[in-house]
């Protein structure tokens, strides 16, 4: 508290970034209010909007920049769905590509000094876990019947053995959400925390040139965070995806 | 001093706002553990990811997928022309040598023919300038022969004339018969 209200010494407050603030005004936080949480996640709609409205107007055959990459974009998701979960996955392949750009462009526009970074926040990765495990748990259910439970039964190993291993797949299936979630989270909360506390150093003219090489190599560090999580979290949905699909092993 | 910075707290929105922000307007421990905000961005997360699909689903990639599919399109049709094209020009120098190997063979006929055609001309020629030469070389022959009696004649008179003279001159007789007899006589033996 004295530290604090000094107001000039060594302040820490690295999780600050992350408070959700009404846009207009200083009212509580209600459902539908406009925060900075909202205005970040509705940029990035924007971008996914404008990535692929502005990249692809020309509709050309040989693709100017932007078509090129809104392109990379479609074929990289497109052909991961496709060889993770097979062709009957392929009609899931605008649900998947929705969480892909969805956190890519928040992931990215987080980076960004000043924003608002909503995948750091367990309340959007958990919908997003969440609604990934419920709606592969009901296509599971919905495609195959009473066989999705096989998911659980291992033919192949030895009778005894496949009680044992069915409660262990139960518990790690249910845990998938969870860790799904709190991956993404906790990755662009550390990320973004250290980098705050980097910043917070760099008040010291002594260790600011190292605050500021730190704060640099670390940025490198997260916007790889930022594409690898995005990658992850994709490829971990086609991979449940495909479980729910084909449950037999 | 503490009471200072708690009433500006206050008047920042701290504590009244929520009960995740210190009196200062920071926050207590985890912002992602606040219960306060989650509504909110479970509501805005929605709304963005309904949002994105509807893009997604109804413009963003049709247009994308369309744009693919008639690259793949004309790919395919230029490869196929291509495959045409290479056909046609493989058919096209199959014409071509055989052309050349007729238009070989013709021209070694032609070369034959024109042979052959130049070599009657060249026997009519050589028959006819022998046959040519053959009758003049017969005129000369005979012309030598008449030139040749011609030339016996005209000895024979010389000699006759001359005699005459010779014996005139030596005091003989002018006997013209006597001395043609025997200067005939002479040129025979």
């Amino acid at each position: 508290m004295a530290t604090e209200a000094e107001g000039t010494g060594l302040v820490f407050h690295p999780m600050d970034q992350f408070i959700v603030k009404p846009l207009f005004g200083e009212g509580p936080v209600m459902w539908y209010t406009p925060t900075n949480a909202a205005l970040w996640m509705l940029i990035a709609v924007a971008c996914v909007v404008a990535l692929f409205v502005l990249g692809t107007r020309g509709r050309a055959i040989i693709p100017s920049r932007l078509q090129s990459v809104a392109e990379v974009f479609y074929g990289f998701i497109y052909k991961m769905v496709e060889d993770v979960t097979g062709h009957d996955g392929v009609k899931y392949f605008p649900w998947i590509m929705t969480l892909f750009l969805f956190i890519f462009f928040s992931n990215m526009l987080a980076l960004i000094p000043m924003s608002f970074s909503p995948t750091s926040h367990i309340a959007v990765t958990a919908v997003l876990g969440f609604g990934v495990f419920i709606a592969v748990t009901v296509i599971g259910f919905v495609k195959n019947g009473v066989h999705f439970l096989g998911l659980f039964w291992m033919k192949d190993a030895p009778v005894f053995l496949r009680p044992i291993i069915a409660v262990i797949e139960v518990i790690s299936y249910f845990v998938r959400p969870v860790s799904h979630s709190i991956r993404l989270a906790g990755n662009i909360t550390a990320g973004h925390a250290v980098l705050k506390v980097f910043a917070a150093f760099a008040g010291i003219a002594l260790i600011a040139p190292a605050s500021i090489l730190a704060i640099t190599a670390i940025y490198a560090l997260e916007v790889l965070v930022a594409v690898i999580q995005a990658y992850v979290f994709t490829i971990l949905t086609c991979v449940y995806l495909k479980d729910a699909l084909h449950p037999a092993h | 001093m503490a009471t200072e910075t708690l009433a500006e707290g206050v008047a920042q929105g701290g504590a009244a706002v929520s009960s995740c922000l210190g009196v200062n307007g920071s926050a207590i421990g985890m912002p992602q553990l606040c219960a306060d905000w989650m509504p909110n961005q479970i509501f805005w997360l929605l709304v963005a990811l309904i949002a994105i699909y509807f893009f997604l689903s109804r413009v963003g990639l049709p247009r994308i997928g369309a744009v693919l599919a008639e690259r793949q399109g004309t790919i395919t049709n230029d490869l196929a022309a291509a495959e045409e094209m290479k056909l046609q020009a493989v058919a096209a120098e199959q014409a071509y040598v055989a052309a050349l190997a007729q238009a070989r063979t013709d021209a070694n006929r032609i070369v034959a023919e024109a042979k052959a055609e130049i070599q009657k001309d060249l026997d009519a020629a050589l028959a006819k300038a022998d046959s040519e030469i053959a009758a003049k070389s017969a005129d000369s022959e005979r012309r030598i022969g008449e030139i040749r009696a011609g030339a016996m004649e005209a000895v024979a008179q010389v000699a006759k004339e001359t005699a005459q003279e010779l014996v005139v001159a030596l005091g003989g007789a002018r006997d013209a018969g006597a001395v043609d007899a025997a200067v005939s006589a002479r040129l025979k033996g």
